[in-house]
């Protein structure tokens, strides 16, 4: 086994040139609890490590005229302490809270859950329904790209060499406004989602719904979004026959994979009830019947 | 390469150690430093045999590098009894027989301890989520996490 350089840079632009600079494999080290599992089963054999967890940017949230930015690199257990950013996006906080047990809530991150680009990242659809921006550094500079654009397939992303995502910028929240993220899996606890829903939706005062985001995840190779699931909701009092109309639509964007934890037919039912059931609790968390 | 050099906090007491960066904390634990009450039990992250507390936040140190420690306050179960005197949690956990083959033990003391500094007084549901993470094969978890709410609420009493 060849020693593994492991750095722990202070600054986004020292990570950066870190990886850039870098001969062989390199990988970012955020929350680990993705990276150590592949690390120790042999899976990868980086020649350099970059943690960046000493990057106050990667660490830190703060929110401008409402608009949150979140550091990439923020563990779930902190996310969840904020009290701001779980009001404003409670849907985004529930979804990362799913993400393993205590103890991988203390490392897990945002970043790391996006990056790692399991199909069945539980944070990933939730970010998608936010309409959350990735803010990208890397050899070139800084530059910003949606969600939805960075897992590219399982285990594989966008990002170019020597590019790190070092925070997630939110949209400013118009008033009755609301998220929410469900998943199916077979137990209550510490599972990988078999589906996962987020729907992110606005109601006017009348509590119709002009404004709506749906992405599904566990469906396909990457995380969805589903435009005709949002058109579904639009324009309508997010009822009986709105829902109908999502639940429907979410069904046909699915191209799940079949295996023990759900075959195809059974993720594919179920993407449909959770966008539904998720899509209910936004509309009442947005002030809706 | 030269082995890494990582200067910590361990249960209050500065520590310097030497790794290779690819051992993770719950390695240089257990084989460099002889604290072996951390267990491994699935080096995965899944079974929570191995729960240390790292500046206060309960992680698996089996999903942790050794030279990530570097500057960190460490807790580990040899840090939770007072010299012979045992925390109110090992003291309930022996009186309540909680603990059958004992290999998950020191990691849900641990994590119950965790769980307690941030919410003293956790209603059923929240403790068997808290402990979700830490898995007995044993299966003993009803006394577990009754052993964990009597300690919760003797302290609300006292």
């Amino acid at each position: 086994m060849n020693a593994m350089q492991y750095e722990a840079p202070g600054t986004v632009d020292e990570a950066v040139a870190l990886l850039a600079g870098a001969d062989g494999e390199s990988r970012v080290l955020a929350g680990g609890t993705d990276l150590l599992v592949q690390l120790r089963s042999g899976l990868i054999a980086p020649d350099l490590v970059v943690d960046v967890k000493k990057i106050a940017e990667m660490q830190t949230v703060t929110v401008e005229d409402g608009a949150f930015c979140v550091g990439a690199a923020l563990s779930g257990a902190a996310l969840g302490e904020h009290a701001e950013m779980k009001a404003a996006w409670t849907g985004v906080v529930e979804a990362m809270e799913l993400v393993g047990s205590t103890q991988v809530q203390g490392r897990a991150s945002l970043g790391g859950n996006l990056c790692n680009a399991s199909p069945a990242a539980d944070s990933v659809p939730a970010l998608i329904a936010a309409d959350a921006v990735a803010l990208i550094a890397g050899p070139a500079g800084r530059r910003e790209a949606p969600v939805a654009e960075i897992a590219t397939g399982p285990g594989q992303t966008s990002l170019a060499r020597g590019e790190i995502v070092i925070a997630f910028r939110f949209p400013k929240r118009p008033p009755r406004s609301a998220d929410a993220y469900l998943r199916f899996i077979p137990r209550t606890e510490m599972d990988i989602a078999v589906v996962g829903a987020g729907v992110n939706l606005t109601l006017d005062e009348s509590g119709v719904c002009t404004d709506a985001r749906v992405a599904l995840g566990a469906v396909a190779p990457r995380a969805l979004l589903v435009s005709e699931a949002a058109e579904a909701l639009i324009g309508s009092p997010v009822d009986e026959a709105a829902l109908e109309r999502l639940d429907a639509a979410s069904r046909a964007a699915c191209r799940p994979i079949d295996d023990k934890r759900g075959t195809i037919a059974f993720r594919t039912k179920v993407a449909g009830v959770m966008a539904r059931r998720a899509a209910v609790i936004a509309r009442k968390r947005a002030g809706g019947e | 390469m030269a082995k890494a050099h990582v200067t910590t906090t361990i249960n209050g007491e500065p520590v310097e150690y030497l790794c290779e960066t690819q051992q993770t904390l719950l390695d240089v634990l257990r084989d460099e430093l002889g604290l072996t009450g951390s267990k491994e039990g699935c080096a995965s992250g899944d079974c929570g045999a191995c729960s240390v507390i790292v500046d206060g936040r309960l992680v698996c140190s089996c999903l942790m590098l050794g030279v990530e420690a570097q500057g960190r306050d460490v807790e580990t179960i040899e840090g939770m009894a007072d010299g012979e005197n045992l925390h109110p949690l090992q003291q309930k956990f022996l009186e309540e027989a909680a603990l059958q083959c004992g290999i998950c033990t020191p990691g849900i003391l641990i994590a119950a301890k965790a769980l307690l500094e941030k919410n003293p007084d956790p209603t059923e549901t929240e403790v068997r989520y808290w402990l979700a993470g830490n898995l007995c094969r044993c299966t003993g978890y009803d006394k577990i996490i009754r052993s964990v709410l009597d300690v919760a609420a003797e302290s609300k009493g006292a």
